[in-house]
């Protein structure tokens, strides 16, 4: 009989070697992401003397708060439509930018120099992206000036800026590159023999989108969302910002309490958006087999 | 009424990428229906562009393709009835072998039922049954080939286009897949153009075989035909098999002529198709290899042979059936024998021997 090697069978020297690879990763992630995730699970059972002192314990009072409060229920379908909203846009905007880069841009040069415009946008900081929007949405901007203008309006248009449209836009500008970096760079795998042996069979350019490069770029898609949805999910300044305090979203929400010095509820809705994310994210997941599609 | 002929007809085709240098340059040829034709020539000689300009992957800059009785320069490949079978296949990998080969149906808007039947009876005819609800990436190398072949099959096309078809496969899966296309060239019955740069692989398959260099037609012709009567030197060479020569005309005597060589009375060479030489011409010929025979200095010529040049034995190299005996006869040109085994250990040469080589006056071919 052939001897199996499983991993219990290997060798110590084996299981060390296995231990230094993902050491690095380990040290980063430990420090970073484990001990605050750990340190913010503890305070949300902890109770609070309500001036910021926090009493070691195990109490389920702010999880019973925060689930009972009608606000949480409101919170969680505001940013549920930002993130829905603000995901459709990218996608579309996203796809048929990355979809033009790859199939239509036959210069591989020009290809990339267009890739690079599109991260131009984030050569500055968020602050000034967003302060931008004020001189081309405001009640005195470009975009009332023009309309005004031209008489399709007599009153600026105030839903323009600190809004929830303007919530949207302000997401989609910031987030939209985060859908194009990984479906481009799965359209890019596309071999573009398969589009000829497509057309070959008679397909038209709606077909080949839907049956070949819309399936084989579902991996960039998953990542794509994954990225866009935990980040307007776990966002709030934006909200603030072009909402002008209009809206609000769960994290803003917590982030008030932290202002007031409810750690404990504030935690405990820490803890409740990262059990919504994580469903999301292993839904989209179980979706797309990203690993599998990487790896092919 | 639908046209079913497949015959195809290039007139004066000519394809440039970049306005100056013509990668196909003025070919003309027709090609009749349910033929199998390879076009044969080193990479870069133009083969794959007049293939992909018959499936309307490319347009031609010039010329007119026509493919029973219409021309179909500017028509998709649909309206055009062809097929293609890429390099290295194309499958699509996210989807299954029947999922591959009813693919034209489906965007042909067949109904799944339908389209399904169609492409399980293909998917037999090609022997796939039981990979039917695999992946392509799932599949040897020979399979995948299948899988391409019954993709491109199944919309009855009236013209099937293969570029390279086996250069992907192993040597012996070759010989093997080499055999099934021809199969399923009788039995779809439809015209099969494929290219290569196999010569071997030409004149297995093919009823005409195709050589073309630089853009342009070298000859066309049957199989044999190529093999046996280059034209000229680069088929000769290309398609292998033939020691080629060249020297001065000396004489003309009637049906023949001698050509001046290292060989004490010259080559005597018939003149065949050639027109005319002229005393003084420099003229190439060719003599097949396995037409050479070898014979020590001082013996007797076999009948026949009036000519004998002789050389020393380079190298010898074991083929099985015959042996390849190379020879310096012909200064910076190679000079080979094949001699039939038996005839060769009968009374073995070792290398630096000098031979005679010597054949039938007759089977010297003058070429142009």
């Amino acid at each position: 009989m052939q001897p199996r090697s499983s991993p219990a069978q290997k060798s110590p020297r084996a299981n060390l070697a296995g231990w230094l690879y993902v050491s690095p990763l380990v040290l980063v992630l430990v420090p970073f992401f484990v001990a605050p995730i750990l340190v913010v699970l503890a305070a949300s059972f902890f109770a609070t003397d309500g001036f910021g002192g926090l009493t070691p314990g195990f109490t389920l009072a702010s999880y019973v708060e925060v689930l009972h409060s009608a606000l949480t229920l409101k919170l969680y379908l505001a940013t549920i439509k930002f993130t829905a909203l603000t995901w459709i846009f990218t996608l579309i905007i996203g796809f048929f930018v990355a979809y033009f880069l790859v199939f239509h841009v036959r210069n591989q040069l020009l290809a990339i120099g267009l890739f690079l415009l599109c991260t131009v946008p984030f050569w500055t900081s968020n602050i000034i992206r967003m302060i931008s929007w004020i001189p081309l949405l405001g009640k005195e901007g470009l975009i009332n000036q023009a309309l005004l203008g031209l008489g399709v309006i007599r009153q600026p248009l105030e839903v323009l800026l600190f809004s929830d449209l303007a919530v949207v836009i302000a997401y989609v500008h910031q987030l939209t590159i985060f859908m194009i970096v990984p479906i481009f760079n799965s359209m890019a795998r596309i071999d573009k023999k398969l589009i000829e042996a497509a057309i070959d069979a008679g397909a038209s350019r709606f077909d080949i989108m839907r049956l070949i490069v819309v399936p084989m770029s579902k991996s960039g898609i998953a990542l794509g969302t994954i990225f866009v949805v935990s980040i307007v999910m776990g966002d709030f300044f934006v909200v603030k910002v072009m909402s002008g305090g209009g809206s609000a979203s769960v994290v803003s929400a917590f982030y008030e309490d932290v202002g007031v010095l409810q750690y404990p509820t504030a935690a405990a809705s820490a803890v409740l958006l990262t059990l919504v994310l994580v469903a999301i994210v292993s839904l989209i997941l179980r979706t797309v087999d990203i690993r599998q599609e990487i790896t092919r | 009424m639908k046209n079913d002929r497949g015959d195809i007809e290039l007139a004066g085709v000519c394809k440039s990428f970049d306005g100056a240098t013509y990668v196909v340059d003025g070919v003309n040829l027709r090609i009749s229906d349910g033929a199998y034709c390879c076009f044969i020539g080193p990479s870069g000689c133009g083969k794959t562009t007049i293939l992909r300009m018959i499936a309307g992957h490319d347009d031609p800059t010039a010329g007119e393709i026509v493919i029973g009785g219409q021309n179909v320069v500017g028509l998709a490949p649909v309206q055009r009835r062809t097929a293609m079978m890429f390099q290295s296949y194309a499958l699509f990998p996210h989807l299954t072998v029947r999922e591959n080969i009813a693919f034209a149906l489906r965007v042909r808007g067949q109904s799944k039922a339908d389209r399904l039947r169609a492409a399980d009876a293909m998917i037999e005819k090609v022997r796939l049954t039981q990979f039917a609800d695999r992946l392509p990436a799932q599949l040897s190398g020979g399979q995948q080939q299948r899988v391409a072949l019954a993709r491109a099959a199944i919309t009855e096309p009236r013209v099937l286009l293969l570029d390279e078809p086996l250069s992907a496969l192993d040597e012996q899966l070759r010989v093997q897949m080499r055999q099934e296309l021809r199969r399923m060239q009788q039995e779809l019955g439809i015209t099969f153009i494929h290219v290569t740069h196999t010569q071997l692989e030409a004149i297995a398959l093919a009823d005409l075989v195709v050589v073309m260099e630089q853009g342009k037609i070298k000859q066309a012709g049957a199989a044999r035909d190529v093999y046996a009567h280059p034209h000229d030197r680069y088929v000769a060479e290309f398609m292998g098999g033939q020691n080629v020569l060249s020297g001065r005309v000396e004489k003309v005597n009637g049906a023949s002529f001698t050509l001046a060589q290292a060989a004490p009375d010259g080559i005597e060479v018939p003149l065949l198709a050639r027109p005319t030489v002229n005393v003084g011409d420099k003229v190439d010929i060719a003599v097949r290899r396995d037409d050479v025979a070898l014979v020590r200095p001082g013996r007797d010529l076999p009948p026949g042979c009036t000519t004998s040049l002789p050389g020393r034995v380079l190298a010898i190299e074991y083929q099985g059936y015959f042996v390849k005996v190379m020879l310096d006869t012909v200064p910076d040109d190679e000079f080979v024998a094949y001699v039939p085994e038996k005839t060769f250990f009968a009374d073995p040469f070792t290398v630096g021997d000098v031979v005679m080589a010597t054949w039938a006056t007759g089977s010297a071919l003058p070429l142009a």
